[in-house]
């Protein structure tokens, strides 16, 4: 089942178009790749299906936890709609602990109220605890548990982004989308973040939209490859059929 | 359920006994009326700094208003107590929601500013704020308000810096007090998270208000008369201070500071020129040799926390 269908989206910054003419469907349960030429419109594209930018024109719609188009997204409803994501410049709560970032995640699965957390009622003790363990689960799946009181900022590079991706996780998410994750990782790291990847796909039955210009990557994980050039949409495939695609070729040849 | 640890019971027995101390050195005489003065001051100071901290120490929003939220509180509970001859509980309810719904009203450019712009938007309501308090008759224009009775006493003051300690602390460490850290730290992240940044922003507002209020009512009914310009821009910068030197996220760090600077100030009465270059000195090697204050955004903490989720989480 498609689960995001975009029409016809434009963006324009001034006389920069940033995204041009995007037509497409996503299926539910994909890992999607998003690859292109720097400057080509991924970022752009995502801040878009967040609500951090509206369209131009055309619009984006969420079939996930309801129906939704992108006249009502704020950037602020999309985790309750069901979308999550990272950063491409990873944006971690700094001064805050591996643990106390994740609780950010899972801010919207918390339910006791105001009065609860100024008395401290006992909701407080029920519901941190239960948000405590789900979380520190969450850590040990990323390997972060020894980590989990370490402020962000302390973190080698490669582990922030696992934070960011545990992060956008905790707010448990149909959706997943990640800008760049593997982005500064060594190839180790790359080859770990690749089967976690996959393994949180199966783990929460996500979809995941991910941008990245590892090609290794891209090839072993993505079930459909869409190729973005100069703001519109170049191509679509399999990872066979964008790798023997000339006009692709020829877009990372020319934009080099 | 865990409300019944032992370090609440600890933290309970302490806050009692204490309590019972003062009480009874005052009434033997030890605590004479000079240290109850600067007692008084101690603790109002606490209660503004604490509040202060919540907005610009833990949500990021950098207010010099402060002074105008107590100066409202104050009014208020003047007007209650000496116009309309209500008990001072009244007086305390009312400056302290008065407070809030300025706190309400002044946390909405919050939404459109940031940094130095919600500096000036503040420091310009501080402004408005006293001058309204000077043109307006009733309540004695720059000749001030008179006569007001005094209430405060220390069970007053005592448990209004618990109350205020204890929900603030209280709410930094549930998912909502989170929440406005989140804001400090990353805006555009914390709203990507499903945090409602205009709501949580506002609400440090109304809460931090809401307890300046209450240190307004404290002033008023223990010095018998208030005037504007006591709550001008000079008292927002001094609270400020306090939370600057005792570090920004701090709740022991404001409680600290105000402390340590109260006492200070209180030494330096006669000579008001010298105090302020004190503090500017005081800033200056702060800013110096330890931008994060003297507690940094630590906590100290009087007992040992034993583990459980609920240590763990407020592990700051
Ligand atoms: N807020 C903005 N204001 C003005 N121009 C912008 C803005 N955001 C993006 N652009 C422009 O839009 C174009 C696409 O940028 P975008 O960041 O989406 O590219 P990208 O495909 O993510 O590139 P990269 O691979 O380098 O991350 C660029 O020309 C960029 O300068
Ligand atoms: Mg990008």
């Amino acid at each position: 089942m498609e689960m995001l269908v975009v029409n016809n989206l434009y963006k324009s910054f001034g006389g920069v178009k940033a995204v041009s003419n995007i037509n497409m469907k996503i299926e539910e349960g994909q890992i999607v790749g998003l690859i292109g030429p720097n400057g080509a419109g991924k970022t752009t594209f995502f801040n878009l299906l967040t609500g951090i930018y509206s369209p131009s024109s055309g619009d984006i719609v969420y079939k996930l936890n309801q129906e939704i188009s992108s006249i009502n997204f704020r950037p602020s409803r999309m985790v309750k709609y069901g979308v999550a994501r990272t950063f491409q410049n990873i944006r971690l709560f700094k001064e805050m602990t591996v643990l106390e970032n994740v609780l950010i995640g899972y801010h919207n699965n918390f339910k006791y109220n105001l009065f609860t957390s100024l008395f401290r009622l006992p909701g407080y003790y029920k519901h941190e605890d239960e948000a405590y363990d789900e979380v520190v689960e969450l850590l040990k799946t990323f390997n972060l548990y020894d980590k989990k009181d370490v402020l962000a900022k302390n973190l080698p590079y490669g582990e922030q982004r696992k934070v960011e991706i545990a992060r956008a996780l905790a707010s448990k998410p149909k959706l997943l989308l990640l800008d760049e994750p593997a982005a500064g990782m060594n190839p180790q790291e790359t080859r770990e973040l690749t089967e976690l990847i996959q393994w949180i796909r199966e783990e929460f039955d996500l979809t995941v939209i991910l941008i990245e210009h590892d090609m290794s990557l891209v090839m072993d994980l993505c079930d459909d490859i869409i190729v973005f050039n100069y703001g519109t949409l170049l191509a679509r495939g399999t990872p066979e059929e964008i790798q023997n695609n000339p006009e692709v070729i020829k877009a990372y040849l020319g934009g080099e | 359920m865990k409300i019944l640890t032992k370090k609440n019971i600890y933290t309970l027995v302490l806050v009692l006994l204490i309590y019972f101390l003062v009480l009874l050195l005052s009434n033997v005489g030890i605590i004479d009326s000079y240290i109850q003065l600067n007692m008084v001051i101690v603790g109002i100071n606490i209660i503004l700094a604490v509040s202060l901290n919540l907005i610009t120490g833990f949500t990021g929003q950098f207010s010099l208003g402060h002074a105008a939220f107590m100066a409202i509180g104050a009014y208020a509970s003047g007007i209650m107590t000496a116009k309309l001859g209500q008990p001072f509980i009244v007086g305390v309810a009312v400056a302290a929601l008065s407070a809030s719904l300025a706190g309400l009203l002044i946390g909405i450019p919050t939404l459109r500013l940031r940094g130095d712009y919600l500096a000036i938007a503040t420091l310009g309501f501080g402004e408005i704020i006293k001058i309204i308090g000077l043109n307006n008759d009733y309540v004695g224009g720059a000749i001030g308000l008179n006569d007001i009775p005094r209430y405060t006493n220390w069970t007053w003051l005592y448990f209004s810096v618990i109350a205020t300690i204890f929900i603030i602390s209280n709410f930094v460490k549930s998912y909502h007090g989170r929440a406005c850290i989140s804001i400090r730290e990353d805006e555009i992240a914390a709203e990507a998270m499903g945090v409602n940044t205009t709501y949580y922003k506002i609400l440090a507002f109304v809460i931090g208000a809401f307890f300046a209020g209450i240190a307004g009512a404290l002033y008023a009914n223990y010095f018998y008369f208030i005037k504007p310009d006591t709550f001008g821009f000079m008292k927002s910068i001094d609270i400020l201070v306090i939370v600057v030197f005792g570090g920004m996220g701090s709740i022991t760090g404001s409680i600290v500071g105000a402390v340590i600077l109260s006492v200070i100030s209180s030494f330096l009465q006669g000579f008001p020129e010298l105090r302020m270059v004190i503090y500017a000195v005081i800033l200056f090697l702060i800013m110096v040799y330890r931008p994060q204050g003297v507690m940094g955004d630590k906590e100290f903490k009087l007992f040992n926390k034993e583990g459980g989720l609920s240590g763990n989480v407020s592990s700051k």
